[in-house]
């Protein structure tokens, strides 16, 4: 079985604070991995190192390694933007820029050194295609992205993702800020674009996980306690620590 | 109650005091001045070059290029590197560095006119004068003295606007593989543009009213200047020139140029606003409100 995302032995340390611990985790491609633990155990820590976005602040040090399709992740600034545009992330709040709907989604494009108006034009397009905001924004491509409805923010940050045409989506709470029927949307949603990318979701929502993912991680004080099937973590825990945490014992 | 009640007038007398002076101000300036513009005629007044206050003549034209022209250099000079300063410290620098630094520049702002001027004329009018010919004593000597003068406010006020963009868009224009270069101009600048245009509206009005450096290097001639290295009057070094000794009609002259001043300023700072309003984002923001407007 070929793995898309692999980490081996990672540690990080914000500082003198151990935030992840040996951290030993392998992700299938096209489907959909879930990160799940209480809040502080480390989901978003483990997440922002997929695609380097720790190293923005200051006193970080990692160990070990992070193999993209069997190959290390270098550390250097080389291949940084490169890393970046094959694995892309959706935040927990919608952060569409302060642009139109047009310039959100034509950002990355853009940024990869794509200017032709048709060209951005026709990635546009695909891109509000792929996340099925496409017949809801067609005549609002020159509308301000700030101006749009929660779940059409999220979606559109997921559309400015798809343009880059990443291989990897990490979504950290991707529903968080959203109410239930925007939701359950994102997640149907999450399961088409399942089809395509590699998924890893991080979330603090059991029902979430158990819904969307086909393989289940649980964290816990910065250690991946468990690893496994969804069906297995939920319904028959190895490790008692996952099986308090999934019964809902404490979190 | 009783008490809010009171803080609440004390401060409401306060501020209506603040605005009331301000009237004043306006209005004593307006009835002295508008009489003369009346009796020249307000074009003949705007558009002559011909400034002879003994011989009756009121002509403000190069007085009013003048303004215009300095005003001009200096915003070029002070946003350029304003600006720039604004981005480096808040975009490429450690935030330590930050909080050593803006304080420093801003303490610049606290140094007397009088001294920039002193400056300008011990250092860079003999530059000029030797380096580009001309008397020295120019437009562009004013120009750079104005643009340093306005440097710290343009940029302590574009680095608190810049600083004030939400850091999620930092990110999420990073985890898109762009570069912090390409984050600042693409999206950061765009984001933080009210500030940055306070910033420059700030800086403008500071450049149009400065008076004591720009007389010590503008040199002051009455000439309508054709180039950046002659020398030139702005409207504030004409009143602050003959004020002392002006009666009659000159006196109320030299109202009149403050009227104008105080139009010119006006304008430069609605067109300032109304840029802001335009620009990218804003233009599609502009676009779509007056469409819900109909
Ligand atoms: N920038 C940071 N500096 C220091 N500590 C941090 C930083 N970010 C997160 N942490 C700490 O690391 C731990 C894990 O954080 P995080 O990965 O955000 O947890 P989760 O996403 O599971 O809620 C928490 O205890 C948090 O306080
Ligand atoms: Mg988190």
């Amino acid at each position: 079985m070929e793995y898309k995302l692999r980490t081996e032995n990672l540690g990080l340390h914000y500082g003198d604070f151990c935030a992840l611990k040996d951290v030993n985790i392998s992700i299938r491609p096209q489907a959909i991995t879930a990160i799940i633990g209480p809040s502080g155990c480390g989901k978003s820590t483990l997440l922002r190192c997929f695609n380097r976005m720790n190293e923005l602040i200051a006193g970080v040090r990692t160990s070990g390694r992070i193999l993209l399709d069997g190959r290390a992740v270098h550390d250097g600034a080389a291949g940084l933007t490169q890393l970046r545009k094959r694995v892309g992330m959706v935040f927990q709040r919608p952060n569409p820029f302060p642009l139109s709907v047009f310039d959100n989604v034509a950002y990355g494009p853009r940024v990869h050194g794509m200017h032709k108006g048709a060209d951005l034009e026709a990635a546009v397009e695909k891109a509000l295609r792929a996340t099925a905001l496409w017949d809801a924004l067609k005549d609002k491509l020159r509308a301000p992205a700030l101006g749009l409805p929660a779940e059409q923010q999220q979606r559109l940050c997921i559309s400015r993702l798809a343009a880059v045409e990443p291989e990897v989506l990490l979504m950290d709470e991707p529903c968080s800020a959203l109410d239930p029927i925007a939701t359950e949307h994102i997640e149907e949603l999450m399961r088409e674009l399942a089809r395509r990318y590699t998924i890893v979701i991080v979330t603090h929502n059991m029902q979430q996980a158990a819904r969307v993912s086909s393989e289940t991680g649980f964290m816990l004080l910065g250690e991946l306690v468990e690893f496994g099937l969804t069906t297995a973590i939920f319904k028959n825990p190895s490790d008692k620590r996952t099986e308090d945490y999934v019964t809902g014992r404490y979190g | 109650m009783r008490k809010e009640k009171v803080i609440a007038g004390v401060l409401a007398a306060l501020a209506l005091t603040a605005i009331s002076a301000l009237a004043v101000i306006a209005s004593f300036i307006f009835k002295e001045g508008l009489p003369i513009i009346a009796k020249v005629g307000l074009a003949e007044f705007i558009f002559s070059g011909n400034w002879h206050p003994l011989d009756g003549e009121f002509g403000i034209l190069p007085m009013i290029v003048g303004s215009l022209a300095v005003t001009a250099g200096a915003m070029v000079i002070g946003v350029v590197f304003g600006l720039g300063c604004a981005v480096l410290l808040t975009q490429f620098c450690p935030p330590r560095i930050v909080s050593v630094i803006k304080p420093s520049i801003e303490l610049l702002a606290g140094i007397p006119s009088v001294v920039y001027g002193f400056m300008g004329v011990a250092i860079l009018v003999p530059l000029i004068r030797e380096h580009l010919g001309g008397p020295g004593l120019s437009v562009l000597a004013s120009s750079v003295v104005l643009g340093v003068m306005v440097l710290p406010t343009v940029t302590s006020i574009s680095v608190d606007a810049l600083q004030a963009v939400p850091r999620a868009y930092f990110e999420g224009s990073v985890a898109l593989g762009a570069t912090v270069w390409q984050t600042t101009h693409m999206v950061t600048l765009r984001a933080a543009r009210s500030g940055i245009v306070a910033a420059v509206i700030l800086g403008m009005g500071r450049a149009v009213g400065e008076t004591m450096a720009v007389i010590m290097v503008a040199g002051n001639t009455l000439d309508l200047p054709h180039s950046i290295l002659d020398p030139v009057r702005t409207l504030t070094s004409n009143i602050a020139l003959e004020m002392g000794y002006a009666a009659g009609d000159h006196r109320k002259a030299l109202f009149a140029t403050a009227v104008v001043l105080l139009a010119i300023i006006m304008v430069l700072n609605s067109i300032a606003l109304a840029v802001s309003r335009r620009l990218p984002a804003g233009r599609q923001a502009g676009r779509a409100a007056k469409a819900a407007a109909r």
